[in-house]
C-alpha cells in the first residue's frame, strides 16, 4: 500500500495547482494520473483566463458577469471567491514563467470576450491552456511531488456507513496501466478528485478521449451528489470527423454559416435577426441542428462555415491557426473550400457537489475543476471563466485538504441544509441493476474499523472485478456499449430536450446497464491494457450520462444551455435552485438546494436574459 | 458464461500481484484459441471490406505477455474510409471493430497532448494530425524508433521524461507577487516556438546522436532549456551560467551534429536545430567571458 498525506486524482490544471498548494501547506502529496500531467485535456483550452487584473475593473464586476452568464444558477460565494481570487492567481502563474501574450509596456495583454463588461481575458496566443499546463507541471517537477502517472484510478476507498455526510475517503485504489499491478494509496488528509470532464458520454465531443468522467462516477458511488449535471455546453462549430474546435473567432471576424440550399440560416430562417452567426453558443448551436433536421443539411449532418470572402491576407493574419486545423483534421483547404460545422459536446458546467473549499459531504474527499461544480457557472459558463476556476478552486482544495485555514464555507453540501425532494415519476422503477462490475465505494455492508482496512477492503473488491472482466470470454465489449450510449445521449439528451426522448434516453441508459453485466475484456495482457481500461470508463460515463438525463428530466424550465420543448421560459419562481442527484445504491435520489444569490455587498437580482 | 472468480491466492496476497501463474496460463490459452476463430472471421470480413473503398493499414504488434505476440509481427487492417480520416481515426476504427487489444496512447486528437507520436511510413508523426488521405498504401505504423516497445505501437517515455527533466524546466524565482514582472514583447516572440513543445518525443526519435548515445539530453530537453535562458524574466547572471554547465557537459549542446532530422518532424514546428545552435553560440560567449 502507497501512503501520502493528499493524494490528487488527475494531472490537469486543477489536479496540479491543487498539488502545489497542498505541497506548500506542508503536506506530502503524491498525483495519481492516467495520463501523464503534460498530456492533460487542460492542454486543449484556446481563448484565456479571466481575471480583473487592471484599473477599470475589479472583482466585483467579474463576480456581477459571471452570475449573469450563468443564468442566476450560480452561487455567490463561489462566484465572489473566484473573482476575488483569480488575480493573485495569475500573477502567480506569470511568475512561474507562464508565456502570455503582452502589451507594448511588457504587462499581460487582455481582450475582450462573451459576456464580459471589461475586456478581462489574459491568455497566451491561442494555446493558453497549453501553457498553463505546462507551467504548472514545471512547478510539480520543481517542488519534487511525486507522480504517480499512468496509474488509473479506480475507485475510491470510503467507509460505509449509512449516510454519506457520515462517510469519510481514506484513500483510492488504482493500477498501473503499465504492469497491471493493482494497489492501495492511503491518503492520511485527503483525496482530491481533479479528473475532468465526461465528453465521451456523447459521440460528438471537444473533449479529449480520456475524458470519460471518473471523477463523477467515482464520488457519485461513494455518496456525494451530482449537482446541475443537465447543464452541458455545446460548441456551434466543431468539425464533423473530430469535434475538433473551430474558434468563435472565425464567426467573430465575419464568417458565414449556411445550408445545403445556399441559405445563410441564422437570418434567412430569423433565428437571430440581429446578431447571426455571432449569436450566443446555445442559439447557434439550436439553429444549425434545426436545419440538420429540417433536411437542410450536408450528408444529414452538418453545415457549412465560410471565411473565404475574408481574403487570404486577412485568414492568414487572424486565422491561421484554423486553416492549420481544417487542413490536419478534417483535409480541407479553408481559403479554398468552406469547413464543415456541427455543434459539439464542450463542457460539462455541473459535477461533484463542493463547497468554496472544494470540500464535499464526505469527509476527507475533495474535488476541483470541470469535474467539480462549486457552482461558478451556474447554467451557462462563460468564455475563459473555466481556467481561472481550475487554479482558483484547485489551490483552495489543496490548502484545505493539507489542513489550512481558508475560513468557514458558506455554500452547504450532501442532504444538509435547505433542501427539498423531488417526486417527478421516472420511466422506469429506480433500483439497482445488479452492480457486479461496477465497482461501488459504499455499499452499505460492515463499516470497516480503520483506516486500512477501508483501503484494503477496496483494493481487493478492484481485483475481484477486474478477475472478473478478465475472466469472462465471451459477452459484449465496452467500445459496442460505450456507442450505444453515446448514441441514445447525442439523440435524445442533446442541444434539444423533450420529455419523452429524456424518459427514452433512462430506459435506454437501464438497458445499457443490463448490457454492461455481461461486459467482458478480450485483452488477456496484464501490460498497458487498455481493453480493460476503456471497459472500467464505460461504466462511469454510463453513471454519469444517467445523472445528466435524470436532472435534465427533472427541470421543467429553460435555463442557460438547458432547452426544453415543452418549457419555453425560464421559471424563476420555481427553479432558482440547484438539481442534486444521489446514488442511493443505484437507486437516485433527486432533490434541491436554492441558488445562494446573497453576495459579501449585495444580492443579485435575476434579470431576463436577452439575444 | 462467465465462469467463478478465483481464488484463495488473491484474497491472501496483500502486496498487488493480481491472479496466480496457471490460472493467468489457462486464461490466455482459452482467450487464443477464441481469438484464433475470430481472427479467421475477421480475415473473412477484411477481405469483403478491401473491395469496397477501405484503407490498408499494417500495424506493429508486440505484447511481452501473450503468447502469440512476443514474436514481432505486423497485422493488416482494411479500414472503412471517410473523407478527412486521419491515421489515428483509422486506428481506433480497427480496434474498436476488429481488435481490442489493438494498443496505442491517444487522447485529445487535436495535436496538443503529444501522446500519439508514431513512426508512419517511415516518418515519426502524431497520428491525429496526418490525414490517410496523404498516405501511400499500405499505411505502416509502427512505434517510434530508438525506444523500448511495452506494448504494441506503446513506447517507454522514461528516458524522455527524464532528459526533460535534467535541464531543471522551471522558473527559479520564489517570490509572491503582487502584479506581474514585466517581459518585451520582443522577447516573448523569441521564446514563444520554443514554448510550443507537447512532450511527443518524435524529435528524440528521429535523432541519430541520441540514438547512439542514450546520455544525449536530446532536442526537446535543449530545446527547453532554451526556452528559460531566453526568457529575460529569469534575468540573474548565476542562474544563466548555472542553466549553461547544464547544457554544456559532455552530453550536451556539444553532441548535435545540426543534422535537422529533430527540426524536420516537430509537428509544432520548433526550429529545434536553430535553438541548440544559439545555446552552443551562448556557451562559447560565456566560455570567452572567463578567461
Ligand atoms: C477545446 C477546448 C477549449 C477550451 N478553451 C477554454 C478557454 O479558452 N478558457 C477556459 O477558461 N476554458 C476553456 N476550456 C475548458 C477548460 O479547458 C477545461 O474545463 C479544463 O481544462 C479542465 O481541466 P481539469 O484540470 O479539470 O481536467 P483535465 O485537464 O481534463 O485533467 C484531467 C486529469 O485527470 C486525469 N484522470 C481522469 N480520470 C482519471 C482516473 N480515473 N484516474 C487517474 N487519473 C484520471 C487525467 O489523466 C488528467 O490528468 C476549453 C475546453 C476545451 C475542450
Ligand atoms: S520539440 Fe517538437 S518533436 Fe520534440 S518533443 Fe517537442 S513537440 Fe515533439
Ligand atoms: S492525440 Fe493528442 S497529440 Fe495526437
Amino acid at each position: 500500500m502507497y501512503e501520502h498525506d493528499v493524494i490528487v486524482v488527475g494531472g490537469g490544471g486543477a489536479g496540479l495547482r491543487a498539488a502545489i498548494a497542498a505541497q506548500e501547506e506542508g503536506a506530502d502529496v503524491a498525483i495519481v494520473t492516467k495520463l501523464h500531467p503534460v498530456r492533460s485535456h487542460t492542454g486543449a483550452a484556446e481563448g484565456g483566463i479571466n481575471a480583473a487584473l487592471r484599473e477599470g475593473d475589479d472583482w466585483e464586476l467579474h463576480a456581477y458577469d459571471t452570475m449573469k452568464g450563468s443564468d442566476y444558477l450560480g452561487d455567490a460565494p463561489a462566484i465572489e471567491t473566484l473573482a476575488q481570487d483569480a488575480p493573485e492567481e495569475v500573477f502567480q502563474i506569470e511568475h512561474w514563467g507562464m508565456p502570455f501574450s503582452r502589451e507594448e509596456d511588457g504587462r499581460v495583454s487582455q481582450r475582450p470576450f462573451g459576456g464580459l463588461s471589461f475586456p478581462r481575458t489574459t491568455y497566451a496566443g491561442a494555446e493558453t491552456g497549453h501553457h498553463l499546463l505546462h507551467t504548472m507541471y514545471e512547478q510539480v517537477v520543481k517542488r519534487g511531488i511525486q507522480v504517480y502517472d499512468e496509474w488509473y484510478v479506480m475507485d475510491l476507498a470510503v467507509t460505509d456507513e449509512e449516510t454519506p455526510e457520515d462517510r469519510s475517503c481514506h484513500g483510492i485504489v488504482a493500477y498501473d496501466v503499465q504492469s497491471g499491478e493493482i494497489a492501495g494509496f492511503k491518503a492520511n488528509d485527503g483525496v482530491i478528485l481533479a479528473t475532468g470532464g465526461p465528453g465521451q458520454a456523447f459521440d460528438h465531443t471537444t473533449n479529449a478521449v480520456a475524458c470519460t468522467g471518473d471523477g463523477y462516477a467515482m464520488a457519485y458511488r461513494a455518496g456525494v451528489p451530482m449537482e446541475d449535471m443537465e447543464f452541458v455546453q455545446f460548441h456551434p462549430t466543431t468539425l464533423p470527423s473530430t469535434g475538433v474546435l473551430i474558434s468563435e473567432g472565425v464567426r467573430g471576424e465575419g464568417g458565414i454559416l449556411y445550408n445545403a440550399d445556399g441559405e445563410r440560416f441564422m437570418f434567412e430562417h430569423g433565428y437571430a435577426n440581429n446578431d447571426g452567426e455571432l449569436a450566443s453558443r446555445d442559439v447557434v448551436s439550436r439553429a444549425e441542428l434545426t436545419e440538420v433536421n429540417a433536411g437542410r443539411g450536408f450528408e444529414d449532418e452538418y453545415v457549412m462555415l465560410d471565411m473565404r470572402h475574408l481574403g487570404e491576407e486577412r485568414i492568414v493574419d487572424r486565422l491561421e491557426n484554423i486553416l492549420h486545423l481544417a487542413e490536419d483534421f478534417e483535409g480541407v483547404d479553408g481559403l479554398k473550400e468552406p469547413m464543415p460545422v456541427k455543434p459539439g459536446q464542450h463542457y460539462e458546467m455541473g459535477g461533484i457537489e463542493t463547497d468554496e473549499n472544494g470540500h464535499t459531504c464526505i469527509d476527507g474527499l475533495y474535488a476541483a475543476g470541470e469535474t467539480a461544480c462549486v457552482s461558478v457557472h451556474g447554467a451557462n459558463r462563460l468564455g475563459g471563466n473555466a481556467l481561472p476556476e481550475l487554479i482558483v478552486f484547485g489551490a483552495r482544495a489543496g490548502t484545505h485538504a493539507a489542513g489550512g485555514d481558508l475560513g468557514e464555507a458558506q455554500i452547504e453540501t450532501g442532504e444538509r441544509g435547505d433542501i427539498e425532494y423531488d417526486d417527478t415519476e421516472l420511466p422506469y422503477q429506480p433500483g439497482e441493476v445488479g452492480m457486479d462490475t461496477g465497482g461501488v465505494a459504499a455499499d452499505g455492508g460492515a463499516v470497516a474499523a480503520d483506516a486500512d482496512a477501508v483501503v484494503e477492503r477496496e483494493v481487493e473488491a478492484q481485483r475481484e472485478r477486474v478477475a472478473t472482466l478478465m475472466e469472462r470470454d465471451e459477452g459484449v465489449q465496452h467500445s459496442q456499449i460505450r456507442a450505444d450510449l453515446q448514441k441514445t445521449m447525442t439523440k435524445n439528451v442533446n442541444v434539444f430536450r423533450e420529455e419523452e426522448g429524456l424518459k427514452q434516453a433512462l430506459r435506454d441508459i437501464r438497458e445499457i446497464r443490463e448490457a454492461y453485466q455481461d461486459v467482458y475484456v478480450d485483452d488477456p495482457s496484464r501490460t498497458f491494457n487498455t481493453d480493460l481500461q476503456q471497459t472500467i470508463e464505460t461504466r462511469n460515463l454510463i453513471d454519469v450520462a444517467e445523472t445528466i438525463t435524470l436532472g435534465a428530466l427533472v427541470r421543467t424550465e429553460f435555463r442557460g444551455a438547458h432547452w426544453r420543448a415543452e418549457h419555453q421560459e425560464r421559471k424563476d419562481d420555481e427553479w432558482l435552485k440547484h438539481t442534486l442527484v444521489g446514488w442511493n445504491d443505484g437507486d437516485p435520489t433527486i432533490f434541491y438546494r436554492p441558488t445562494i444569490l446573497e453576495g459579501e455587498n449585495k444580492t443579485y437580482e435575476p434579470k431576463e436574459r436577452s439575444y | 458464461m462467465s465462469t467463478q472468480v478465483p481464488e484463495s491466492e488473491t484474497e491472501t496476497e496483500t502486496e498487488a500481484e493480481p491472479a496466480g501463474e496457471s490460472h493467468q496460463e489457462r486464461r490466455m490459452a482459452e482467450k487464443a484459441a477464441k481469438r484464433e476463430y475470430r481472427d479467421a472471421e475477421k480475415k473473412a470480413e477484411a477481405e469483403l471490406r478491401a473491395a469496397e473503398e477501405s484503407v490498408h493499414l499494417k500495424v506493429f504488434r508486440y505484447d511481452p505477455e501473450v503468447e502469440d505476440k512476443q514474436e514481432p509481427r505486423f497485422d493488416d487492417f482494411y479500414v472503412p474510409y471517410t473523407k478527412g480520416m486521419t491515421v489515428l481515426d483509422a486506428l481506433m476504427y480497427a480496434r474498436d471493430h476488429y481488435d481490442s487489444s489493438l494498443t496505442f496512447r491517444h487522447s485529445c486528437r487535436q495535436a496538443v497532448c503529444g501522446s500519439d507520436a508514431m513512426f508512419v511510413n517511415g516518418r515519426q508523426r502524431l497520428c491525429c494530425k496526418t490525414q490517410l488521405s496523404e498516405m501511400a498504401e499500405p499505411v505502416r505504423i509502427e512505434p517510434l524508433p530508438h525506444q523500448d516497445v511495452v506494448k504494441d505501437l506503446v513506447v517507454d517515455m522514461e528516458h524522455f521524461y527524464d532528459q526533460m527533466h535534467a535541464v531543471e524546466p522551471y522558473f527559479q524565482s520564489e517570490d509572491v507577487p503582487k502584479e506581474e514582472q514585466r517581459q518585451s514583447r520582443e522577447n516573448r516572440e523569441k521564446i514563444k516556438m520554443s514554448t510550443r513543445c507537447i512532450w511527443c518525443g518524435a524529435c528524440m526519435s528521429s535523432c541519430n546522436i541520441a540514438a547512439g548515445d542514450n546520455e544525449y539530453l536530446g532536442p526537446a530537453a535543449i530545446n527547453k532549456a532554451y526556452r528559460f535562458y531566453m526568457d529575460e524574466r529569469e534575468d540573474e547572471e548565476e542562474l544563466k551560467e548555472h542553466r549553461l554547465r547544464i547544457l554544456e557537459q559532455e552530453h550536451g549542446v556539444w553532441r548535435c551534429q545540426t543534422q535537422f532530422s529533430c527540426t524536420e518532424v516537430c509537428p509544432k514546428d520548433i526550429p529545434l536545430t536553430e535553438h541548440i545552435q544559439e545555446l552552443k553560440r551562448e556557451a562559447v560567449k560565456n566560455n570567452l567571458k572567463f578567461w
